[in-house]
């Protein structure tokens, strides 16, 4: 489909590289014209195709359910208000079964990370090609559209979660609480020699499960979705390889997206239900 | 797959947005939707209550038509018995003119009786008189015998 001199292997990188607008020691401010040029780049670069459709899909989410919060009425609802109800009941019941303290934070926080996940992993359906071909057309040679299989998107909103699990365990317990909950579990002892050594330990160990829950939540996602999008990417070549195969990736491209709809409902729902967990792990006083 | 600014830049959006929603998006929907399950349950609320009056009222219904049924037997045995009270007294009555004026036909009667028999005694004294008279013209004085024609007169 990349047309015939790219091999396999490039048409596979091809389509994991961002479009990438950045800082370049040589050639300075501008589009990286290959993966490597990207990567020289460093961190002063930013991936516009990752910002640009998570921007458009949060802004496609932002406008449905303000205008259904607009036209909210106390009668009947339908057709889009119904819908986004739908949507508030479920997360309110997820927030409900999961969350025991009071925020006016966590239901719009785990309803935007549901929404806004779910729509970046809906990109995944779209046909591999597609969208890129298209930006092909206007001279952008790299487009990826599945934002949350880029590790940025998803490491941004885990560590948003990691900022907010922090400021509510501080808010809540007081720095000497949160410090306490990191280094009184799960070795205690009231020898005054001994102490520094266990809290010393249990820092260690509090320290890893808390700095593992913005790590884990953000690779899960992105190795969900960048194992599915490869794997769509595998099923795309097959198109290149005769009619039989290609057929017979057609089948498979088909079977391969009606298991992703699980894949990505299941990923958006389980990156909302752990924050749901961990602030909720925030502002419980003991566990 | 490297590790930029689109890391900060999305956080920032990503911030953005949640405040959006908090701010714009929840609140209006929360409310909307908890004010319409308030309003369904006082409608809920109130189709109890108006079923609940509705049975209030049958039973009251039911309440006033026993009372009117009692009331209306009560008042026809009432009135049987009224009627019935007049038949006696009406009777008793009857038979105590009748008896009233049994006794004063029969009063008159003895009345009339013995007037005629009066008026009867008298003429036949008269009659004996005058025949006796015309017997003893000739043998005796009508004074001298006075006695003995009452006498016989007061016999018939």
């Amino acid at each position: 489909m990349a047309g015939t001199e790219i091999t396999s292997t490039e048409y596979i990188k091809h389509h994991l590289t961002n479009l990438t607008f950045g800082h370049h020691p040589e050639h300075g401010w501008g589009l990286a014209h290959s993966a490597q040029e990207a990567a020289e780049m460093g961190f002063m670069a930013i991936h516009l195709d990752s910002m640009m459709w998570s921007l458009i899909l949060i802004g496609i989410f932002a406008f449905y359910f303000r205008r259904a919060a607009q036209k909210a009425t106390t009668g009947v609802p339908s057709g889009l208000q119904n819908f986004v109800e739908m949507m508030v009941d479920f997360v309110n019941e997820s927030v409900r079964s999961s969350f025991s303290g009071k925020s006016d934070l966590v239901a719009p926080l785990a309803l935007t990370i549901f929404c806004w996940v779910f729509l970046m992993n809906l990109m995944d359906l779209v046909p591999v090609d597609l969208i890129p071909r298209l930006f092909e057309l206007f001279g952008v040679h790299y487009m990826k559209v599945v934002p949350t299989t880029d590790p940025n998107i998803t490491m941004a909103m885990a560590l948003v979660v990691f900022i907010l699990i922090v400021f509510y365990s501080i808010k809540i317990k007081g720095v000497g609480g949160f410090v306490g909950e990191l280094t009184g579990l799960p070795f205690q002892t009231n020898n005054v020699f001994l102490k520094p050594f266990t809290m010393t330990f249990n820092l260690i160990l509090e320290g890893v499960n808390l700095l593992a829950k913005p790590i884990s939540l953000s690779l899960r996602l992105f190795g969900n979705m960048y194992a599915g999008e490869t794997i769509f990417i595998l099923i795309a070549l097959m198109y290149n390889a005769g009619w039989v195969l290609g057929l017979f990736g057609g089948a498979l491209q088909f079977v391969w997206a009606v298991f992703h709809i699980l894949v990505i409902t299941l990923q958006a729902f389980i990156f909302m239900t752990l924050t749901i967990v961990y602030l909720d792990m925030a502002h419980a006083e003991h566990h | 797959m490297n590790i930029n600014l689109t890391l900060i830049a999305q956080m920032i959006s990503f911030a953005v947005f949640v405040w959006f929603t908090m701010k714009f998006i929840w609140p209006p929907l929360v409310k909307a939707m908890d004010e319409r399950k308030a309003k369904i349950a006082d409608g809920l609320a109130a189709a109890e209550r108006g079923r609940h009056e509705q049975a209030l009222a049958e039973q009251r219904v039911d309440e006033q038509l026993q009372q009117a049924k009692q009331q209306a037997a009560e008042i026809k045995a009432n009135a049987e018995k009224q009627a019935a009270m007049i038949l006696v007294e009406a009777k008793t009555k009857a038979q105590q003119e009748g008896d009233r004026q049994l006794a004063a036909a029969q009063a008159e009667i003895t009345q009339e009786t013995n007037k005629a028999r009066e008026v009867l005694r008298a003429k036949v004294a008269e009659l004996a008189l005058a025949g006796a008279e015309k017997i003893l013209r000739k043998e005796i004085n009508a004074e001298a015998h006075k006695d003995i024609v009452d006498a016989v007169a007061k016999q018939i």
